[in-house]
């Protein structure tokens, strides 16, 4: 190697440690006015929560940034955990294959529990209806959730309405809570995974955002593509009896999808994460799709999936586990973890290259959830 | 899945990669792709881990959000800021900075901006928004210039007139031509434009060899067709041949779609010149709308500031697209440059080669290609 190649690559590596040092940076907020983008659930939204809410709100429990919060409530009785977690639903159009706002609302929430390895138990419900709000969608809304919600087995105890005139909505927004008793009695979350660790995916990615994109009619595309949307505390709970304190990290990849997900692991546990695009299982008609919009199905939102980080030695045993149940038959080992370079993941192409797998970045589909 | 699957065998792209090296000995060659949408497929795949590695892909002006001056993006927001308009554009365009705001800014700003698939889809919401004036941003090469043309025709045989253009349609051949002229130019061969070259054929790109003596093969989207392109010009190369050749003749034409160009030629004409981000002012390498087609012309109805605004001091965007220096090589690159805060047009669009370096982590690879872990997933079983 001559002087100018040697020159050449000294640059190459400074130039990299500075991006890669300015990747790592916290987040921060330059904009101005709310955009769709802080929405997207992608770099945005974490731009906005690291920037205006976590400094206002700060405390241990919540910096996890985790689907759930989960503490000990002193007077329950030691031993079991309860997790703790909110979401809002505005998802356009309200009624779409596969699901509606309604059971969006139940699942969501749920499956935020089912993260941190709890059972969920107890779910509140707050309705803001737009003035001139059909009460025939109410009902079937209404109906829908309590439907969800006997399937999850958790109970709706607690609720509140509002109406907003008209123009000032759309149609419905609905927020749940949930409270939920962790069994596990190791730490489950995104600051747990370690190298050497599987990546496990519980099926097919991108068929909710997909469904929802079709179903607002602007494409004239006809696919038969269903929102996936489903409670997985099932699933999580036949993984945890089958791998136990083997399972590191559980995260439902909603907006963002898969690739911003991870990111968002990689980041809190300070490793890696490799993956094979062969392995990751693509509906035929979400590819489809994807390639004639040009989206990643990657970054593309799901409703009723899993990514389970497991210790390798149990790798196996989870899978076929995740496999056994409705909800994970098309499960597979996506990648793995390790330690370098830290926060960031990358992907073993389809052709054989390599690339790095980053954050959604701008929000290709707005309002997905 | 079909036509898809077979253009992505890891096996053929591999074998094909061997006869590029044998073909080319080792020297090293730098070959052109003119098309964003080639950057695009290159960065997504990682094509350049599987070519040799004295092959280096050199990324052209050929991403149409990328070549548009900051003064033309401002005049979007100005017509968009207009009371009465719903003002339509292509995603892409949305986070495009001028040099006040992007479109999404306007939009947080009280604008009514709404991102369209197609021009069809904002013809349609002026039929549904008689009341209002729906303006289409208008980008692209000869790609999307014919859709743009007939839907303005549709418009017209159905008389709708409150649906307006802003046309900002750019032509590839006299940008190509910038390239060869400009001093740094140091080019072996050329992929061509797949997309344009099924409307405008293969003739115009004659010139590149029979005056440049550059070797040009008009190239499709898929891994395999980026390298089987590759290899056709190192083929010639090899040879002594110096032609233009058509690698993606599923599609391509050689005369090129006759219809598609007569709809163009009767909607549009060439303005005298048009500045591209980066490469300056370009004779003739710019459409607008014929005179006849006035009262469809937003550049006519609205009063735009039409300013020249210069670049960021720190953006090196321009050679980035004559590819003089490589995406990480530029002084604010995944910096103060990043895709959530661009400075530059290239930072922006999934087609410009500085996202594309960006979100796809090439830049570490940029020189001796031992930045990253080499993954090597299925020999270590580690993944089914």
């Amino acid at each position: 190697m001559n002087q100018d190649e040697q020159t050449q690559i000294a640059k190459v590596i400074e130039k990299i440690d500075r991006v890669r040092q300015t990747r790592r940076q916290k987040f921060h907020l330059r904009d101005e006015k709310i955009t769709l983008s802080h929405g997207s659930g992608g770099k945005a939204t974490h731009n906005l929560i690291e920037s205006v809410f976590a400094p206002a709100f700060s405390n241990p429990m919540l910096e996890r940034m985790d689907d759930s919060a989960t503490f000990e409530l002193s007077g329950l009785g030691s031993g079991s955990r309860l997790a703790f977690t909110t979401d809002s639903y505005v998802v356009s159009p309200l009624f779409f294959p596969g699901g509606d706002i309604g059971k969006l609302a139940v699942h969501g929430t749920v499956n935020d529990l089912a993260m941190a390895g709890a059972q969920p138990l107890y779910l509140s419900a707050g309705f803001i209806l737009e003035e001139g709000f059909a009460i025939a969608d109410l009902r079937r809304i209404a109906a829908s959730m309590a439907a969800a919600a006997k399937e999850a087995g958790v109970s709706i105890v607690t609720g509140d309405t509002k109406v907003v005139q008209r123009g000032k909505g759309d149609g419905v927004y609905i927020n749940t809570a949930g409270i939920g008793v962790v069994k596990a009695s190791w730490p489950i979350g995104q600051l747990q995974a370690r190298p050497g660790d599987k990546v496990l995916l519980s099926g097919s990615v991108g068929d909710h955002g997909i469904a929802i994109m079709l179903a607002r009619e602007a494409l004239d595309i006809e696919a038969e593509i269903q929102s996936d949307t489903a409670p997985l505390h099932e699933l999580v709970a036949t993984l945890l009896a089958a791998a136990g304190s083997s399972v590191h990290c559980l995260k439902d990849p909603t907006r963002g999808g898969v690739a911003t997900a991870l990111n968002e692991i990689a980041l809190a546990s300070e490793v890696s994460i490799a993956l094979d695009q062969n392995a990751i299982p693509v509906r035929p008609e979400v590819r489809g799709a994807c390639e004639l919009l040009g989206l990643d199905p990657l970054t593309i939102a799901n409703e009723g999936k899993l990514l389970a980080l497991v210790a390798p030695e149990k790798a196996e045993a989870a899978l076929a586990a995740l496999r056994s149940h409705p909800f994970g038959r098309d499960a597979t080992i996506i990648g793995d973890v390790r330690a370098e370079p830290i926060g960031m993941v990358f992907l073993r192409t389809d052709i054989g290259g390599t690339r790095v797998l980053d954050m959604l970045v701008g929000d290709p589909l707005p309002r997905i959830c | 899945m079909k036509y898809v699957d077979e253009y992505r065998d890891e096996e053929l792209i591999r074998n094909l990669s061997g006869e590029i090296a044998r073909l080319s000995g080792g020297q090293p060659l730098k070959i052109m792709e003119v098309c964003g949408g080639h950057t695009h497929t290159i960065y997504k795949h990682g094509i350049e881990d599987v070519l040799p590695s004295n092959i280096d892909m050199v990324h052209g002006p050929g991403c149409p959000v990328c070549v548009l001056p900051m003064g033309r993006i401002d005049d979007a927001i100005a017509i968009a800021h207009t009371e009465g308009v719903i003002f339509t554009t292509f995603g892409d365009m949305m986070r495009v900075p001028g040099s006040k705001g992007s479109l999404l800014d306007a939009r947080a700003a009280g604008a009514d901006v709404r991102f369209v698939y197609s021009p069809l889809d904002a013809l349609k919401l002026a039929r549904q928004n008689p009341d209002k004036q729906v303006v289409f941003f208008a980008i692209g090469f000869e790609t999307t210039a014919p859709s743009t043309a007939l839907t303005l025709l549709r418009a017209q045989a159905e008389g709708i007139k409150n649906f307006l253009i802003f046309c900002n349609h750019v032509t590839i051949i006299p940008a190509i031509k910038a390239i060869l002229d400009s001093p740094d130019m140091r080019l072996d061969g050329f992929l061509g434009p797949g997309h344009v070259s099924m409307v405008i054929g293969l003739r115009p790109y004659t010139f590149i060899a029979r005056n440049y003596h550059k070797p040009v093969v008009i190239a499709g989207f898929e891994p395999l067709d980026i390298v089987e392109s590759v290899y056709q010009v190192v083929k010639q190369l090899h040879e002594g041949r110096i032609e233009v050749e058509n690698q993606y003749s599923r599609v391509v034409r050689p005369e090129g779609n006759r219809q598609a160009l007569a709809a163009m030629a009767r909607t549009m004409e060439l303005r005298p010149f048009f500045e591209w981000r980066g490469l300056g002012f370009i004779t003739h390498s710019a459409l607008k709308l014929r005179p006849e087609f006035a009262d469809w012309d937003a550049e006519v109805r609205f009063a735009v500031p039409g300013l020249r605004v210069a670049d960021p001091k720190a953006c090196q965007c321009g050679e980035v697209l004559k590819g003089v220096i490589k995406p990480w090589e530029c002084k604010v690159f995944g910096t103060a440059c990043t895709p959530e805060t661009p400075i530059g047009t290239c930072m922006v669009s999934s087609e410009g080669a500085c996202a594309a370096y960006y979100n796809y982590g090439r830049f570490s690879m940029a020189a001796g290609r031992t930045q990253l872990p080499v993954l090597n997933l299925k020999a270590e079983g580690g993944a089914p």
